[in-house]
């Protein structure tokens, strides 16, 4: 029987995960690898974005019950995607914080919130948008709407949580204890469309059945929602990058006031 | 083309919100690589 507190190694053989996901926690090597990946990421995020959002806007064919309000739907979905996406990224940084005690799994989440925020925000504007001239309203009290609302929401709950305790390591396990509790809301998400009548329209692109949208439309918005994938990916890393470098200097200056004589 | 208004404004938003938080990282990131250069230098010496 192993006692709660006492150090067990691991059988030769076998792989621990929390040991090995560690190696990428060294703050050196992680901005010398997201150094050399993240102009490759910003690029080519850029550029598919832009040819996906070019060819949506001049060179798909307009719907023949929508008209060319469909044309929204290549910022909508991706974005609806990456809210989405981004809300799981930030539940997987909360299980290596809470499980493995990953020092950058920390930071990652605290950059992962505001950038998802802003992606459901970007995702509930362009509904918006596409709603007014297709339901003849701005907002409905839809299960789609309302809980992709609940969502911003609860990115919103996780900036302001991790935050607001003058121990960041408190903000950070409380906020991943938020992250893993609203991780709930996203098969909701998912199936209100199956769930309920609701106003939006059901899925017409699905992991496991095909596509049901002509292919022409199908290609810009897959590359649309690559290219923001990966500029979403490009912004994190970039903001990650940044608050390990600002981690630094706070022990620089620690350091540095330590050896001032009192 | 119909319904250009809401067409343009869902594009404009789509191109700023997400260079929005690209710009502002990419600010945060040089000023704090600036910030360590100078500790560091400031340290070495």
């Amino acid at each position: 029987m192993v006692e709660a507190g006492s150090i067990v190694a691991t059988p030769p053989g076998k792989r621990n995960p929390g040991r090995s996901l560690h190696r990428f926690a060294n703050p050196g090597r992680f901005l010398r690898l997201s150094g050399a990946v993240l102009p490759w990421l910003a690029i080519s995020g850029a550029v598919l974005t832009a040819i996906g959002l070019v060819w949506g806007m001049f060179f798909s064919p307009a719907d023949w019950q929508q008209g060319d309000a469909v044309r929204i739907m290549y910022v909508h979905v991706p974005s609806a995607w990456l809210a989405s996406a981004g809300y799981l990224a930030l539940a997987l940084c909360s299980v290596l914080s809470l499980v493995w005690r990953h020092p950058l799994a920390d930071l990652a989440a605290a950059e992962i919130g505001p950038v998802g925020a802003g992606f459901t925000a970007l995702c509930l504007l362009t509904g918006s948008i596409w709603g007014k001239p297709m339901w003849g309203a701005w907002w409905v009290w839809d299960a789609r709407l309302t809980s992709v609302l609940v969502l911003f929401f609860l990115y919103l709950g996780h900036i302001a949580l991790v935050r607001a305790f003058d121990d960041p390591q408190r903000g950070y396990r409380s906020g991943a204890i938020l992250a893993l509790i609203g991780v709930v809301n996203l098969p909701i998400i998912k199936f209100s469309v199956d769930w309920w009548n609701t106003l939006h329209q059901p899925d017409t692109i699905t992991l496991t059945g095909a596509p049901t949208m002509y292919i022409g439309m199908l290609w810009p918005l897959l590359l649309a929602a690559i290219g923001y994938a990966l500029v979403f990916a490009a912004i994190v890393l970039t903001r990650t990058r940044a608050a390990v470098m600002e981690r630094r200097i706070r022990a620089l200056l620690m350091a540095r006031a330590d050896e001032l004589p009192s | 083309m119909t319904h250009l208004p809401y067409v343009m404004a869902a594009y404009a938003l789509g191109v700023l919100i997400p260079t929005t938080f690209a710009v502002a990282a990419f600010l945060r990131m040089r000023t704090a690589k600036r910030r360590l250069a100078a500790l560091d230098h400031r340290r070495r010496r």
